[in-house]
């Protein structure tokens, strides 16, 4: 069972890459909000697999509940942030 | 998502009558009731069950109940909120399946070669007939947990701009879930 | 039992590979919050009950603490996704960014 876990938490790393191209490479700042968004909810459920593989869930739990709460907020204050035109949409090429 | 809201009437009667009593009652509904799920999930959190704990527990979420009790139930007289909690509950696994559904459907839209094709996004509008700020924001957060669909604005007077993917998502809306909630929510 | 952690698991991750195959496809930024949000939560959901399954195997007071822990954040998870992608859209809306149609496409 412990290779399961294993592999599933390499597997979501990988995912976490696709992601992370969206976060890097997007048009808008509110397209890599999104990617950083999908980011945090697959760190949630990694935290926990580490925890099982490290033998340690009650510790690990807490903190992806800490880490679940912390992505909400920071996803609310960087939209609340980025509601003004500035830097919206499509960016510019570095000249 | 209710922030587009005005306060409603509600509590309007009373507080045109405010009688002291009243106030103290409702004030100790409220306290006890955030009190005791403050206390729960203190418990739930600390997984520790010796005296100093618990003390530490038991200060800490009257403090907070004391506090923002009256923030946590506004509109609601303590009563009714046992029933409307428990019709809630029996809400939510037909929502959970809904979302499973509207899930497959989004996972078959994305990984569908041809999915340029397939979809069709729009915003759509159309009026609600609940009432409550409660009733709407469980509609609007509802449509948005069902992938295909998201709520982008709700206006004053009960009229919801949703963003559909494709025609499938829109058509199916406002549909059963409003009248679901209207038997949650009794005005 | 483990075949009803290891069918919970992979159809969570399934979720989640379609969650970040929708970011990258899908054209503009109203749409891709659909796989964003959504198929993320279920994903969540399912692994995260995956887990709680997991650890309820063997039962113990200390064990079902942390089975509900963990069903505490899919509860979190489930109130404040909506919310967030919400304010998303919102961000977008206030921003005057027009939503592609089918129509700008050609």
């Amino acid at each position: 069972m412990d290779t399961v876990f294993y592999y599933s938490g390499f597997y979501l790393s990988l995912i976490m890459l696709l992601s992370l191209y969206r976060a890097i490479f997007g048009p808008t700042v509110l397209d890599r909000l999104i990617g950083v968004n999908a980011i945090g909810s697959k760190t949630t459920v990694l935290l926990v697999l580490v925890g099982l593989i490290y033998g340690r869930v009650d510790m690990f739990v807490d903190i992806a509940l800490a880490y679940a709460l912390l992505n909400f907020i920071a996803v609310l204050a960087a939209s609340r942030y980025f509601q003004k035109k500035r830097g919206l949409f499509e960016e510019k090429p570095p000249v | 998502m209710g922030k587009d809201f005005q306060p409603t009437s509600r509590n309007a009667p009373s507080e045109e009558n405010p009688s002291k009593t009243s106030r103290a009652k409702r004030f100790g509904a409220t306290f006890i009731l955030s009190f005791v799920i403050l206390f729960v999930v203190w418990i739930i959190f600390s997984g520790r069950f010796d005296g100093f704990h618990i003390t530490l527990g038991l200060i800490s979420s009257a403090i907070v109940a004391a506090f923002s009790g009256d923030l946590m139930f506004t509109s609601h007289e303590p009563r009714g909120i046992f029933r409307l909690w428990i019709r809630l509950f029996a809400y939510i696994p037909w929502l959970i399946y809904q979302i499973f559904l509207a899930n497959l459907h989004v996972m078959y839209l994305v990984f569908h070669p041809k999915m340029m094709e397939l979809i069709n996004p729009q915003i759509i509008e159309f009026d609600s007939e609940l009432k409550s700020d409660y009733a709407r924001t469980t509609f609007a957060n509802s449509i948005t947990l069902t992938p295909g669909t998201i709520t982008v604005n709700v206006t004053v007077l009960g009229r919801f701009s949703v963003h559909c993917i494709d025609d499938k998502s829109g058509q199916a809306l406002p549909g059963d879930m409003e009248s679901k909630i209207v038997k949650v929510f009794p005005e | 039992m483990k075949i009803i952690v290891m069918i919970l698991l992979f159809s969570g991750l399934a979720f989640f590979t379609g969650g970040s195959i929708g970011i990258l496809r899908l054209p503009d930024f109203y749409s891709r919050l659909h796989p964003a949000g959504k198929l993320d939560t279920a994903g969540q959901l399912l692994t995260l009950s995956a887990i709680a399954v997991f650890v309820l195997q063997d039962f113990s007071l200390h064990n079902f603490l942390t089975a509900t822990k963990i069903v505490l954040i899919v509860i979190i998870v489930y109130i404040t996704s909506p919310t967030a992608t919400h304010a998303i859209v919102d961000a977008g809306v206030r921003a005057g960014l027009k939503p592609w149609t089918k129509e700008d496409q050609s």
